[in-house]
């Protein structure tokens, strides 16, 4: 597992140590490419599950890492829509409610979204105490923390993207 | 036995099994592109061979159409068009392959319950690809399960296995194996020489028999010889002599029957857990029929446009129309496979509502029929409306009903374990389906499961227009429309109803007396339109509907010196209109790539202008029958009346014969304008 010789990212041993944004310097675990736990931009919002998922990025599918945070965005934000939505118009029906929550806890923890999927946790708890404050609370904290995210995970790609390929090079610090 | 020589009689690709596990073929089937992504990327890492599918009625169909397609079958439990234990059911019935279930949920209960429908492995989200390494040894485990019993049927001793089974049932596929496989080693040599298995048994390892395909014509032969002999005394030969089919073999007979058992056990087991869950549901009786109205409607709905019963156990009925004893219903609940496969199916979809335009309509009727209890006191009002037009639908219906009494009958003999297996089955899948059901407005692009969905939603329709009050006039329409929260189910529900009513209204005002049984014979596409639109769980605009129902006066005014023939137009295509209008903009979340449905509303002019300002949406293969119904018409409307009538009879007719190429240029260029100028007047 872990395909990371084929990284583009390995290779940019000597970029390893960058101020995102003016954020804390990245260590570049080789093995397992932790960059993002590593970054500040992500620390606390995504957990080991997104490193499984920059490890499935090779050669063969190099942007999986992105495609797959798009696919998670792009559907992500239409369950939260329809939540929304619900919670206008049904705001009692607490099974619907619960029941499009669950589904999209499902993908946020595919993607390894921790924060993201604590709140999605704590508004199903809300559902089903039939606490219908304490749900619309709950979804206004998801919201938040999707919002975040996108922006963590979109600066943490353009910073990928800014340092580019680059040719392999030997490093002292491997 | 060993691992080459079955693969070498399973028929694979050379080279494939020589690889085994690398290659096997995997089906993954979730919901949620995100994580079936995920998964697609981590099987084929593991070197599997992965084919995925969003929708457990694509997989269904996959399934079937090459058994021999898949070694191993990975799914979501929590899916919109079915649930993923329901996939599992299947798929253990018909095909016997191993299922693993996908999770976020990992709770001990849900754990169990995937165990209990036959699940070999049950996986929690977010997986990973360490769990996912090992999956072949279901394959394997499954092969030398299969092939043991098959020798241990073949010595005849099947009063003892199958009470062994029967013992073991709850133990899983494993126990059973290492005991069966015992009594193999004992039985190998009188196996050799008994004549009447040989034929089948002559390679030992050659457990790949063509697969039976265990449709409900046999499955009901099969229920009906078990209850004959006694469930406790049904032995596969016996079995199989009752059964009197040609090349049906005792170890198909023998291994559907463990697969019964345990199915009846499960059943019995979930009746409990059912009953609590009616008990605790009972504030949401409306969700539950909803949801078994959608299930059974989509039997039924199927069932309607396929004279081919599935291949799936009877006893599968749905548990909460079952629990009001609605005989119609146990049968049709239990043919969901290839009936929603068929429905799901956009182009067989549309060319079967072009053959079966009653039996659809029947079939929506016999939905609404399964709708239970609450609903039989309205619901026979509205049947008798659309029964007074569409009675040649009835005999489809008919078909299911009778089918559904045959079923239940042959449960008869074990009646309480039937009704429990019935109500357990129904109310334990209901239960799991609420939310699915209810959150179905909520999915996009449905593709494929669109129509089932639409149909699904016709219950939604049926019982939202059932359900509420219906409107005593035509303009009765504005009223229910304003009432915020309304939604396209209750909008469309309330225009059937209303159909009727504007019926009596219409044909004292006006010469309207064709319009109302137009309205009716429209009321399969508005069901449809409905559908769609309730797709969507969002109100019509409610500009819209008074733009209609004004639309509707002006130009009934205007008309008024039109032939009748050209009022009835107007009126059909007025209510189409509003439905095609509602459809569009009541489906936010539903890809409207057809510019003929954007074209359609405006021609209509009553509802677009508000519609289009919406954020909508259409899946187009959702709507492809409705679009191109709606097209033609409109096609045929413009030429004929020189404005915005449409009649809706020829949007009906229109949709049966899906020429929509024609009419979707026509469209574009002429209903445009007639948009505006209509939309202005109003």
């Amino acid at each position: 597992m872990g395909k990371y010789s084929s990284w583009d990212f390995k290779k940019r041993d000597h970029d390893a140590k960058v101020n995102m944004n003016g954020d804390a310097s990245v260590q570049v675990d080789k093995r397992r490419g932790r960059i993002c736990e590593h970054a500040d931009i992500c620390k606390g919002y995504l957990d080991d599950q997104f490193n499984q998922i920059e490890e499935l990025q090779d050669e063969v599918s190099p942007n999986f890492v992105e495609e797959v945070v798009a696919l998670f965005f792009k559907d992500s934000s239409r369950l939260l829509a329809n939540i929304e939505r619900v919670l206008e118009k049904y705001p009692r029906d607490f099974s619907r409610l619960d029941s499009l929550m669950y589904q999209l806890i499902g993908s946020v923890s595919s993607i390894g979204a921790l924060r993201m999927k604590n709140e999605c946790t704590s508004f199903r708890d809300h559902c089903s105490d039939g606490n219908l404050e304490g749900c619309k609370r709950s979804f206004q904290k998801v919201k938040r923390e999707y919002t975040t995210l996108k922006q963590k995970l979109e600066k943490y790609f353009q910073w990928l993207r800014q340092a580019g390929p680059v040719e392999q090079a030997t490093n002292s610090r491997k | 036995m060993t691992i080459e020589e079955r693969n070498g009689s399973m028929g694979r690709e050379s080279g494939y099994r020589d690889q085994f596990p690398v290659g096997m073929r995997v089906l993954a089937v979730d919901d949620d592109p995100t994580c079936l992504k995920l998964l697609e990327t981590l099987l084929i890492r593991c070197q599997y061979h992965v084919t995925t599918t969003g929708q457990a009625i694509t997989a269904l169909r996959m399934l079937r159409e090459n058994r021999d397609r898949f070694d191993l079958v990975i799914s979501d439990v929590h899916m919109p068009d079915m649930d993923g234990f329901k996939l599992l059911e299947h798929v253990g019935l018909e095909m016997d392959l191993p299922v693993i279930m996908l999770s976020a949920n990992g709770e001990t209960q849900a754990v169990m319950k995937g165990i209990t429908h036959g699940a070999c492995d049950y996986l929690l989200k977010p997986v990973r690809i360490e769990e996912l390494r090992n999956i072949w040894q279901h394959v394997i485990r499954r092969r030398r399960f299969d092939s043991g019993q098959h020798n241990n049927f073949d010595s005849g001793e099947d009063a003892q296995n199958t009470q062994l089974m029967d013992s073991e049932g709850e133990q899983g596929v494993a126990d059973r194996s290492g005991k069966l496989n015992k009594k193999r080693k004992e039985q190998n040599e009188e196996k050799d020489d008994d004549s009447d298995d040989s034929a089948e048994n002559e390679d030992p390892s050659n457990q790949k028999k063509p697969r039976v395909v265990w449709t409900v014509e046999l499955h009901r032969k099969f229920v009906a010889a078990v209850n004959q002999l006694g469930i406790d005394k049904a032995v596969p030969k016996r079995i199989l002599d009752l059964m009197n089919v040609e090349k049906l073999t005792r170890e198909n007979v023998a291994s559907h029957l463990q697969k019964y058992r345990l199915y009846l056990k499960r059943l019995s087991a979930v009746t409990s857990q059912q009953a609590n869950l009616a008990a605790a549901l009972g504030g949401r009786s409306s969700s539950y029929i909803n949801m078994g109205s959608f299930e059974s409607f989509r039997n039924y709905h199927a069932l309607g446009r396929s004279r081919q019963l599935p291949a799936v156990a009877s006893v599968q009925p749905n548990g909460l129309l079952g629990r009001m004893n609605t005989p119609a219903v146990f049968g049709v609940h239990g043919l969901l496979p290839s009936q929603t496969i068929q429905v799901g199916r956009t182009h067989n979809s549309s060319n079967e509502l072009e053959k079966l335009p009653t039996t659809s309509l029947s079939g929506m009727h016999q939905g609404s029929l399964l709708q239970g209890v609450p609903m039989s006191m309205q619901q026979p009002r509205v049947m008798q409306e659309a029964s007074k037009h569409f009675p040649s639908g009835f005999p489809a219906s008919g078909l299911a009903n009778s089918f559904a009494n045959t079923a239940n009958n042959s449960l008869l003999p074990q009646a309480d374990r039937m009704q429990m297996l019935s109500g357990g089955l129904g109310n334990y899948s209901s239960s799991v389906r609420i939310p699915f059901s209810d959150s179905d407005p909520f999915k996009t692009s449905l593709g494929e499961s669109t129509q089932l969905t639409n149909i699904g939603r016709c219950n939604d329709t049926w019982q939202a227009s059932v359900s509420s009050k219906y409107p005593a006039s035509t303009l009765r329409i504005n009223d229910s429309v304003s009432h915020p929260g309304i939604t396209p189910c209750n909008l469309g529900g309330n225009i059937t109803p209303t159909a009727s009513q504007m019926d009596g209204d219409l044909l004292g005002e006006t010469p309207h007396g064709l319009v109302a049984s137009r309205l009716h014979d429209a009321m399969i596409g508005q069901d449809i339109q409905n559908q769609v639109a309730s797709l969507s769980g969002s109100t019509i605009p409610i500009p819209s509907f008074d733009e209609n129902s004004t639309s509707f006066n002006f130009r009934n005014s205007a008309n008024s010196n039109q032939n009748l023939e050209e009022q009835r137009q107007d009126h059909t295509h007025n209510t189409d209109l509003m439905f095609s209008s509602s459809l569009n903009s009541s489906l936010p979340n539903l890809h409207l790539n057809d510019p003929i449905a954007q074209g359609h509303p405006l021609n209509s002019g009553f509802c677009s202008t508000p519609v289009l300002a919406q954020d909508c949406r259409v899946n187009r293969s959702t709507n492809e029958d409705l679009l191109s119904y709606k097209d033609d018409s409109a096609l045929e409307t413009t030429r004929s009346q020189n404005g915005l009538g449409c009649s809706l009879d020829d949007l009906v007719n229109a949709m049966l014969k899906s020429d929509r190429e024609d009419a979707t240029a026509y469209m574009d260029g002429d209903l445009g304008c007639d948009l505006y100028s209509l939309s202005t007047c109003m």
